[in-house]
């Protein structure tokens, strides 16, 4: 078989799983939501409707709708929507570099753990197992300490604390695979430990390491408005969400909205993370597939 | 020419003798059934041979293929044989293929790994494969998942990819255990087929005497990780020496036509 078949049949497998994901209603929301919000990051990155930083004592706490401000202004005469919009940029940013530590961090322990002899694997899971016991918190508190509050200390932080919670299910996962009577016949078969992980153990823990990085996702969403809101995180002039709850807590009374918009964005974009991972879990599995697998056993009946 | 040759073999679990002491012989192109109740130390036996004793066995004695010594090898050392001069078919076809990976790749992973293939000429291997075993329409099959396929589809499957490179050993586990019993005939006949066909040797394992009676004319009989008897299996079936072949037999009897009992066995 040549190269284009195969580059079409690879074509042919994401189009299917982009359909399957369509099809489930968990999916088809998560995809809007997460939709939404890369858009409005994309978005803010070229045009907001003001300048999201650009403080106006003459246009202070103008209401929605009014003054040709959309959603109206704080109390400093910043636009509430291009804050929101600016928002979606921090937290998107935040939320995949986070991640993608978290993953590289992770999947480095897991198999550290799991895939190696006893003698090397023990320590690494005890390691992992103590590492568990510390929040993102305290390791964003440690870092603020040494290097400042910044969108960076937010990234490693939540990289960091969430490539555990990653390790542990990741071991987890790559122990049941390797366990398994496929990556007994593909040693038999004579597969290198490095080929077999590969081929074999990597594909098989996808769709369960998928869902955990869209959890991890959503729980970076979650962890940079907290850490930006106690300050260990996005410093001013950067907008993040949680600076906004931060700075308009104390006017919640007099403009409840101003704090409800970033909350219900925040929101949004965790409950966005956690359907489009639960979407792609069903659809990236052949055998979840859903109506896709039945009509195959079927035809494999005939 | 003896192939194989399995001496005095122990294999020690957490200071629990599980195999011991263990003769075996086959011949190039010959054949041996394995017959023992489960615990009996046939399959680790056979894990031995291939070198798949788990971490914390420790394996004594001597097995050689061809005359050269397999026990004491590295793992890559020895998974250079594997696949290529020895091959394993498993008792559960439903777990022995990656459920992610279409039916053709797995096919000719052992070919890519020993014969060097490309993906183009492998595709066109794993066709082949897929015919040899009378997989129906061949060119279809290696393009669908292991789930779209039937348990005795992926048992076949998994004796394809065991043959894939002509092995001169082939284990089979218990390769009919899993199956339903009209299937189990069909599989019997084709591992009897093509293991003449290329030549290769068989080491058959089975707690069933009748169906390792259809395969093998050799037999050994295991119990508690002992040869307790060998020899021509239809002699073994016949006059049982050991108390241990007789308790087989009869279970065998019991389990499989005598669905009455003896009126004085039932207890009162």
């Amino acid at each position: 078989m040549n190269a284009r078949p195969r580059r079409r049949r690879r074509v042919a497998t994401l189009r299917a799983t982009g359909r399957a994901l369509w099809r489930s209603r968990t999916g088809r929301l998560g995809l809007i939501l997460t939709g939404l919000l890369v858009l409005a990051a994309l978005v803010s990155a070229f045009w907001t409707p003001y300048d999201p930083t650009l403080v106006d004592p003459v246009q202070q706490w103008l209401l929605p709708l009014s003054g040709g401000h959309l959603l109206g202004t704080d109390n400093l005469g910043r636009d509430e929507l291009s804050q929101l919009l600016a928002g979606a940029g921090t937290t998107l940013e935040v939320a995949l570099l986070a991640t993608a530590i978290a993953t590289v961090v992770g999947l480095a322990l897991a198999l550290a753990a799991a895939a190696t002899p006893r003698w090397a694997g023990s320590p690494v899971e005890r390691l992992i197992d103590v590492l568990v016991a510390f929040p993102v918190l305290l390791i964003a508190i440690i870092l603020a300490a040494v290097y400042g509050g910044s969108t960076w200390t937010a990234v490693t932080a939540i990289g960091l604390g969430s490539g555990v919670a990653v390790a542990r299910v990741a071991r987890a996962e790559i122990t049941r695979v390797l366990g398994t009577d496929y990556v007994v016949a593909a040693h038999v078969a004579g597969s290198g430990t490095g080929r077999t992980i590969r081929r074999h153990v990597l594909p098989n823990i996808l769709p369960t390491l998928i869902v955990q990085l869209s959890l991890v996702m959503a729980v970076a969403v979650l962890a940079e408005a907290g850490l930006s809101y106690l300050g260990f995180g996005t410093q001013p002039p950067t907008v993040s969400w949680g600076r906004m709850l931060q700075e308009q807590q104390n006017y919640i009374a007099i403009r409840p909205l101003l704090v409800i918009w970033p909350g219900i964005a925040v929101a949004l974009a965790v409950l966005g993370f956690n359907l489009l991972g639960d979407g792609l879990r069903e659809a990236t599995d052949p055998r979840l597939r859903g109506s896709a697998a039945v009509e195959a056993a079927v035809e494999a009946e005939q | 020419m003896t192939l194989l040759e399995v001496a005095g073999l122990t294999v020690r679990i957490g200071g629990r003798t599980v195999v011991d002491g263990v003769d075996l012989d086959l011949d190039t192109g010959g054949r041996l059934g394995l017959i023992g109740a489960s615990g009996s130390g046939k399959s680790l036996t056979a894990l031995a041979v291939i070198g798949l004793l788990p971490d914390a066995a420790e394996a004594a004695g001597s097995i050689r293929l061809d005359g050269e010594e397999l026990l004491g090898r590295s793992d890559r050392a020895l998974s250079r044989l594997r696949g290529d001069r020895l091959a394993m078919v498993f008792q559960e076809p439903l777990t022995a293929l990656n459920p992610l990976m279409r039916i053709g790749r797995q096919l000719s992973e052992p070919a890519r790994l020993h014969d060097g293939l490309s993906r183009r000429r492998a595709a066109a291997r794993a066709v082949e494969l897929a015919a040899m075993v009378g997989l129906p329409d061949p060119e279809r099959v290696v393009n669908s998942w292991p789930h779209q396929l039937s348990g005795g589809q992926r048992q076949r499957v998994g004796l394809a990819m065991a043959l894939a490179c002509r092995p001169a050993l082939l284990i089979a586990d218990e390769p009919t255990t899993a199956l339903d019993v009209t299937v189990q005939a069909d599989m019997l006949r084709l591992i009897d087929d093509l293991v003449v066909q290329q030549g290769t040797a068989l080491l058959f394992i089975s707690h069933d005497l009748a169906v390792v009676s259809q395969i093998c004319r050799d037999g050994a009989v295991l119990n508690h990780g002992r040869v307790v008897e060998r020899g021509p299996l239809d002699a073994i079936l016949r006059a049982p020496s050991g108390p241990y072949t007789r308790e087989l037999l009869a279970a065998a009897r019991a389990t499989s036509w005598d669905a009455t009992p003896d009126p004085d066995e039932v207890a009162t």
